[in-house]
């Protein structure tokens, strides 16, 4: 037989055929995943900034910034190559961002003082230190000095805003609390004038509570602003910025790999753990990531024994026939409806119906502007967790059959009722079938965007769900989430090329999240599994 | 079954001089349309072991399982019929089954154990009846490993997972599991089948002992089995109980045909 008959019929190509679909398919994972890593996380890399001498007919023109991105194209029969920079200084120029011919520039230059200042408002400022005046006196224009004025303004920021979003935000929750309370009296006719009395006096203390924080925040607004700093911009302008608007400073050009390692992780730490600044294009994702891990975990909560139970029921108690059955299809074919469907749905039941029906059984006094009957955090749980439900039934009944007649036979003869067998015996060894379920649910659910538009996520949430006024956890509140912070940030951002990398950095924290979630249950499944492995064989 | 079999059977009584736990009378069992057990009359005496031979098939396993209702779980199963324990008709509506099968034990044909410890196992039955107290519960898992002589080999290793154990450990656990409830009838399908020839010789010295104490009744392929550990022996073909008798006389010389060449392995 030859060689190419054997390979045939040794059924080889088919080895070979599935080998290389695999590969494709491994090839194609890590490369999306090397894509979005590589874009991502060079962003925070401090770039060179470099002067271009630029020369267009006889003018010429100084350019300062960033080569952002090179392209090649073939305009009028010539082929044109071009820079992308970034040129920042947006008070300046109108735009961050300008296209520059190669063959135009006649010179490229690196200078070491070129100082990149970011800044709250109006991006990125490229330029030279000029002057500094700190506390009214004028010193030295140096780094040294920049710095320290940016960090004394960032403490006292950072003060601000603890008073603002803490001891101020408490009072104002406070303050909300009373107004309702006094119409919820009112709505019910016991507004006596004792009521009101005490009422009116606790109100009147938290004003005069907020009064003192207010002093204080403004001697903190006044003190913020005390040093400024002018810069000298490329083309001569001068533009003095004030303290209280600056971030950092750097003078990439003249920082060492070790300074610049330390800018790259001081970078990634502000992005996971800050707020977002400049319409989501600057900052961090902190509120995001803290929105989508708490509406995956109340998601898990609700979804799990939901689940479960349907699936007990349907698995062990329904008399099984056409009826379950057609049940069973149905189930099974949830799975496959597109999830703005749920979204919708989401909308309608969740939010207008059982919001709407909440506000007006319990919360009469929050008229006209609803607390319940609003997207927010639970409803969008809610509506994931309905969206999940069918895959945690199909694993959880999966595992129940795998269960062998012989345990529960055992447990049965033992004296134990069908429930006992079950709650004893049973389901703890189709635990690990329900984990898999859930780390399913979890993986679609982490990743899921279009049905929270509609009953929760905001662009940006003023508030985290979870906070130190009582109840603490404000389900109704709404959030922000990373699916759809990727969505806002890449095609509703006014600035979308500086907004590019934030997009893949992102992306890449949301794949990030949910693989955590998923090793924290696949973890938890294999220690069940561990435990009843008798299953397995 | 014929008339005359059935004369004999109640004229040489071979239980005249015993106390009788269980009666089964005119019991039929079907499967949907199919009749599994025919019209079987049967005593099992107190304290003995009585053992269920026949070819496969013959329904000494369905037999067993009516003893704790244990058919009830198939869905398709119908019995008429009487099965009395202490006077009491089993099937009788109203009855507690859960009451029912903890005073009848049973140990099946593999060994079963849960996946928890050597002593959860043990306890699960008491813990059922609601027996959660350490000391008692401790006492009871020592004295029942102890009856299935079990406890010298894992008394120091008494929160190890069950399924840890080699098989005849498992069945023997599933033994102590059946008598730390202290049930008034045991009963065994096929204890040893799946062991090997020490185990087995370990089980059926277990049951010599345990017949002290409980009624036993054991179903069996192994013929030398029936032989060795049995008092008395059913023999059972296709439904029907052929002969019930001494354990010596069914192996020495047996009234019915059947059952002869049954034993001298002429089918089966």
């Amino acid at each position: 037989m030859s060689s190419d008959k054997k390979f045939f019929k040794g059924g080889q190509h088919w080895v070979w055929l599935n080998a290389g679909a695999i590969s494709i398919s491994i090839i194609m994972v890590v490369g999306l995943l090397l894509l979005i890593a590589v874009r991502g996380l060079s962003h925070f890399w401090p770039a060179e900034v470099n002067t271009f001498k630029v020369k267009e007919g006889s003018s010429i023109e100084l350019v300062m910034g960033e080569i952002h991105n090179f392209e090649e194209d073939i305009q009028d029969g010539l082929e044109r190559e071009q820079y992308l920079i970034k040129t920042g200084n947006r008070d300046q120029y109108g735009i961050d961002f300008r296209w520059l011919d190669l063959k135009n520039i006649e010179e490229t230059s690196v200078d070491e003082n070129v100082v990149v200042l970011e800044r709250r408002e109006w991006g990125n400022l490229y330029g030279y230190i000029k002057s500094i005046s700190m506390d009214g006196k004028s010193v030295e224009a140096s780094a040294e000095n920049l710095a320290a004025i940016i960090e004394r303004a960032n403490d006292l920021h950072h003060e601000i805003r603890e008073i603002e979003a803490g001891e101020i935000g408490s009072i104002n929750y406070a303050l909300e609390e009373l107004r309702l309370e006094q119409r919820r009296l009112e709505l019910d006719d016991e507004l006596t004038n004792d009521a009101l009395a005490d009422i009116e006096k606790q109100k009147s203390d938290l004003n005069q509570e907020f009064l003192s924080y207010q002093d204080n925040l403004q001697k903190l607004y006044a003190d913020i602003k005390r040093d400024t700093a002018e810069f000298e911009l490329i083309g001569g302008q001068t533009r003095t910025v004030n303290a209280s608007m600056m971030v950092r400073s750097f003078q990439p050009n003249a920082m060492g790999v070790f300074s610049k390692i330390g800018h790259y992780f001081s970078k990634i730490g502000e992005f996971i753990f800050d707020e977002p600044r400049e319409a989501n294009t600057e900052g961090g994702v902190f509120p995001a990531i803290f929105g989508t891990v708490l509406m995956v975990l109340l998601m898990s909560i609700v979804v799990t024994p939901l689940g479960v139970i349907a699936a007990v029921y349907m698995r062990e108690y329904a008399k099984q026939g056409p009826l379950t059955r057609t049940i069973r299809i149905a189930v099974n074919n949830l799975a496959g409806v597109p999830s703005i469907v749920y979204g919708v749905f989401g909308l309608g039941f969740f939010v207008y119906f059982l919001g709407g029906s909440i506000d007006e059984l319990f919360y009469p006094e929050v008229k006209p502007s609803p607390m319940f009957g609003t997207p927010g955090l639970i409803w969008a749980s809610l509506t994931l967790a309905l969206l999940t439900l069918p895959v945690v039934i199909v694993s959880t009944e999966e595992g129940l059959s795998r269960i062998p007649s012989a345990i529960r036979e055992g447990s049965l003869a033992l004296g134990a009722t069908k429930f006992e067998t079950l709650w004893k015996t049973v389901l703890p060894m189709a635990s690990p079938a329900m984990m898999t379920g859930l780390i399913l649910a979890v993986a679609r659910a982490a990743g899921e965007v279009a049905p929270l538009m509609l009953v929760g996520v905001v662009k940006l949430a003023p508030t985290l769900p979870l906070d130190g006024n009582a109840p603490f956890l404000h389900l109704e509140r709404k959030f922000m989430h990373l699916g759809f912070h990727i969505y806002d940030v890449g095609f509703q951002s006014p600035n979308v090329e500086a907004a590019r990398p934030l997009v893949y950095a992102t992306a890449l924290l949301l794949v990030l999240i949910i693989i955590l979630l998923n090793i924290a249950a696949i973890k938890i499944r294999n220690n069940l599994r561990e435990k009843y492995k008798s299953l397995e064989q | 079954m014929t008339e005359v079999t059935k004369k004999t059977a109640i004229e040489n009584n071979p239980l005249a001089n015993e106390k009788i736990a269980v009666e089964v009378e005119k019991l039929n069992l079907f499967y949907g349309d199919k009749q599994a057990l025919y019209d079987i009359d049967l005593q099992i005496p107190e304290k003995k072991v009585t053992a269920f031979i026949g070819p496969s098939g013959c329904g000494k396993s369905t037999l067993l399982r009516c003893f704790n209702r244990m058919n009830d779980l198939v869905d398709i199963a119908r019995i008429n019929g009487e099965i009395r324990m202490n006077g009491q008709n089993i099937y009788q509506p109203g009855m507690d089954v859960a009451e029912l099968r903890r005073k009848v034990g049973m140990v099946f044909q593999k060994p079963n154990p849960f996946p928890k410890s050597i002593y959860e196992n043990v306890a699960y039955g008491l813990r059922l009846q609601g027996i959660n107290k350490k000391r008692t519960l401790d006492e009871v898992v020592e004295w029942a490993l102890k009856g299935a002589a079990l406890w010298d080999e894992v008394k120091d290793r008494l929160h190890d997972n069950a399924l840890g154990m080699s098989g005849g450990q498992q069945q023997r656990l599933c033994i102590a599991r059946a008598i730390a409830v202290q049930p008034e009838v045991l009963l065994l399908d096929e204890p040893a089948s799946a062991l090997d020839p020490i185990s087995t010789l370990k089980i059926e010295e277990l049951i010599h002992d345990l017949k002290k104490d409980y009624t036993i009744v054991i179903v069996t392929h192994n013929m030398q089995q029936a032989a060795r550990v049995s008092d008395y022996t059913a023999f059972m073909y296709i439904g029907d109980l052929v002969e019930f008798d001494n354990t010596d006389k069914i192996f020495t010389n047996p009234s019915q045909k059947k059952t002869e060449d049954y034993i001298t392995g002429r089918y089966g």
